[in-house]
């Protein structure tokens, strides 16, 4: 079925999950978080809707919004600077009624001016904790031929009891309609998962939200796709491609290693799908003539005079003479001393570790250094 | 309505650039892969943006469309402006007819209406083929201070180089009282750089002049600048120290290359005050494979590196697979090099793919007759089969 995707409008949730991860986004959105040597969160969403023909996309912010304005700019990079459609950023108080909204539904209702004005006819809508390739284009297509109110992107498997802590757990029937719905259940073991992405038709999205805040209703999840699951008709929408789910610093240090594998890798950064981010005019990576570099993702801008093994380094990252980094994650603008050895180390953005400095964690628990700090 | 600029730039990006042979087959000198993430042309571009010069014309004549295309609104340079930015200028007809650029100087000449719009008091005229880190705003205020009809930037070469340049000859006080082209003898040692910086009102006059005279070669070097000597024009030398480098042979932009992983050799890409900057071609980090070496080199994004790679520069989106070998060598974007093949003092033109165990180019020292070695060259979207060799300064324009 050729869907077309000028009719769709996407939402994204920039600051959803925000407390899974910790000092990460102290004080940034998630979708501010760094990933993969070069990226935000943010832009595997917004770059998921751009190859998927969506140009018209919402950003729903809440807090710690600033870093997450500086890496948006003017849309430009993400192919968003459009006279018609484009990126809108949604401030929470955007309007005389909204105000600081305490889950999804509250979410939605604050960006209400900027979706009635739409003239689209679906809706997607997603977080940025999920690190994935998708095209919305044949889900888009499923959900206008399954005649669904809602359809959610959900995967099937393996889930310890960790990963269920935070998710939303789908039981469907043959046909893939969604029977009913566990919300961060205490269980472990095979099942299917919501990924946190949605399409409804624009017509439901808006009488459903002007519904629920009328009647109170604050969470998506537990009061419509729980509690009216029998009522309306959801659909499971399985994906299959590769993932990442964040909702700890363990699977975000999980996920970044994740993408060392080439195979991972592949599925992530698909020739002419391709992730956007913005632009920092760094100069190509530099490699001294000590250096030792094996199994790792490097961003340009990095000068490494030392030795590195299965990290992964984003911009105008320094490794000084000598230096031995395994297993870590350092973050734009690091600063390695001369001798220096780390292990399982995440360090955020303009650390600066002292020459000779030791700092070694485990494959279990790693380090965190926060935002300018010196070691 | 256009609004008042003091100077404006011209960039001569027209040339064909016939000696990188088979790299400027398709593609014009300027749009040439260089130093890892940048082609030629981002150069003067950024220097232009750095010098705080906003409105900048480049005339391109030959294979102008990647260039075009690199170019387009100027916005990776900043130079997307409501008042001035970049500004590509072809040949075009006029009511009295058409013409090719015949000239560097018939090329300004052609464009006069597009300067006059601007209604500057200076103009600089660049080339598209130079590696350099230079702020036109010093030469400028350089340029005015001297009262100047015509300033040219001259660097101070070895003495045994100069009779491959165009030599200034200054009094104490740089003015430029004589000049001579490629000298065997050389009487000076400042070479000019190809950077002009015009007083307009007086170039205008001396391009209009110089188009009268049909016999004229109507270029800067030729006929402007010794034009302007015989009237009797204070012509100055304004002295650069940085580093400068021609990049029209393939020697040169080998060497120039190079020198980007040189220590030293003072050119620095990492300053935040002067950064060069490129069309971002959007790939995700460069992935470094277990089996990977590699040392004194600049590799950029795209690149999946799984092979040994020394003293070599490294383009986005480079395949080097396990067991290649890339000694002192420049890939540029989008090349392959496939499993056991080795690649030594050699460079890879765009997109070609070099098969298994090929062997590309040699080292110096295994070459018995010194004359025969040289830089060999794969050109743009070629493929070289399993197992081929490419001997020493080859220049391959076919798939082999």
């Amino acid at each position: 079925m050729e869907v077309n995707m000028g009719n769709v409008l996407g939402l994204v949730f920039a600051n959803m999950h925000d407390t899974t991860l910790g000092d990460l986004t102290k004080n940034r959105t998630m979708g501010s978080v760094m990933f993969g040597g070069r990226y935000r969160l943010i832009d595997f969403p917004l770059s998921n809707m751009v190859n998927s023909g969506i140009s018209e996309v919402g950003v729903i912010t809440k807090s710690n919004y600033q870093s997450l304005l500086d890496h948006l700019g003017s849309a430009r990079e993400w192919d968003l600077a459009r006279k018609k459609g484009g990126l809108y950023i949604l401030p929470p108080f955007g309007n005389v009624e909204s105000t600081l909204y305490r889950g999804r539904i509250e979410a939605i209702y604050g960006a209400m001016n900027f979706i009635t004005h739409s003239t689209a006819k679906y809706v997607v809508l997603t977080d940025c904790d999920v690190i994935t390739n998708i095209d919305y284009k044949p889900i888009v297509a499923r959900h206008i031929e399954s005649g669904a109110d809602i359809t959610v992107v959900s995967h099937t498997g393996q889930y310890t009891s960790e990963d269920l802590k935070t998710a939303t757990v789908l039981n469907t029937n043959d046909e893939g309609q969604v029977t009913s719905v566990l919300i961060q259940p205490e269980l472990s073991g095979t099942c299917n998962c919501s990924l946190n992405m949605f399409v409804m038709n624009m017509e439901f999205i808006v009488d459903m939200i002007r519904d629920s805040i009328a009647r109170g209703k604050v969470s998506f999840e537990k009061d419509i796709l729980q509690e009216r699951c029998n009522e309306l008709k959801i659909m499971a929408y399985e994906y299959k491609y590769y993932f990442s789910k964040l909702n700890s610093t363990g699977t975000y240090f999980k996920a970044n290693m994740d993408i060392l594998d080439p195979e991972n890798a592949k599925q992530l950064f698909v020739p002419k799908r391709s992730i956007y981010t913005k632009v920092s005019d760094n100069a190509p990576a530099k490699y001294d003539l000590d250096s030792i570099v094996k199994n790792s993702l490097i961003a340009d801008g990095c000068i490494i005079e030392g030795e590195v093994e299965n990290c992964v380094l984003f911009r105008g990252v320094k490794i000084g003479k000598g230096a031995k980094i395994k297993n870590c994650i350092l973050g734009q603008g690091t600063v390695v001393g001369d001798g220096a050895q780390m292990n399982y180390v995440i360090t955020d953005k303009d650390v600066t570790v002292a020459p000779k400095h030791v700092l070694t964690s485990s494959a279990e628990y790693q380090m965190y250094v926060s935002k300018g700090a010196t070691v | 309505m256009f609004n008042k600029k003091e100077c404006v730039a011209m960039l001569l990006a027209g040339g064909q650039g016939s000696r990188l042979y088979a790299l400027t087959q398709d593609v014009a000198k300027p749009a040439v892969p260089f130093g890892a993430k940048y082609r030629i042309i981002d150069f003067p571009l950024s220097n232009c943006i750095n010098s705080g010069i906003d409105t900048v014309g480049v005339l391109t004549q030959y294979q102008p469309l990647v260039l075009n295309e690199y170019i387009g609104n100027g916005q990776p340079w900043d130079l997307d402006r409501i008042h001035g930015g970049v500004h590509v200028l072809p040949p075009y007809q006029k009511a009295t007819g058409a013409d090719w650029y015949s000239g560097t100087a018939n090329a300004i000449y052609q464009n006069i209406g597009f300067i006059d719009r601007y209604d500057p008091e200076y103009v600089v005229v660049l080339s598209g083929d130079h590696i350099y880190k230079m702020d036109y705003n010093k030469m400028l205020e350089f340029h005015k201070k001297k009262g100047a009809a015509a300033t040219i930037a001259v660097l101070d070469v070895p003495k045994h180089e100069a009779s491959r340049f165009g030599i200034m000859i200054t009094d104490d006080d740089d003015n430029i009282i004589d000049f001579e082209e490629k000298p065997k003898v050389p009487r000076s040692t400042l070479a000019s750089m190809g950077i002009y910086i015009f007083t307009w009102e007086k170039l205008r006059a001396y391009l209009i002049a110089n188009e009268q005279d049909e016999t004229a070669s109507k270029d800067f070097g030729k006929n402007i600048i010794p034009d302007m000597r015989e009237a009797g024009e204070k012509l100055v030398a304004y002295r650069f120290d940085g580093y400068w480098k021609d990049v029209g042979t393939i020697e040169s932009l080998w060497e120039a290359n190079m020198d980007l992983i040189n220590p030293n050799i003072p050119i620095d890409l990492y300053d935040p005050n002067w950064k060069i900057y490129s069309r971002n071609p959007v790939f995700p980090p460069q992935s470094i494979g277990k089996n990977a070496q590699i040392q004194n080199c600049m590799i950029t994004e795209g690149c999946v590196i799984d092979g040994s790679v020394e003293f070599s520069m490294i383009s986005d989106g480079v395949i080097v697979e396990e067991g290649a070998v890339i000694y002192d060598s420049i890939l540029m974007p989008g090349a392959v090099v496939k499993k056991g093949a080795k690649v030594e003092y050699a460079i890879v033109g765009e997109n070609s793919v070099i098969g298994e165990n090929c062997q590309i180019g040699a080292r110096p020292e295994t070459i018995e007759n010194k004359d025969s070695w040289g830089v060999a060259v794969v050109g743009h979207n070629l493929k070289i089969s399993d197992g081929s060799n490419v001997i020493p300064k080859a220049i391959i324009y076919e798939d082999m």
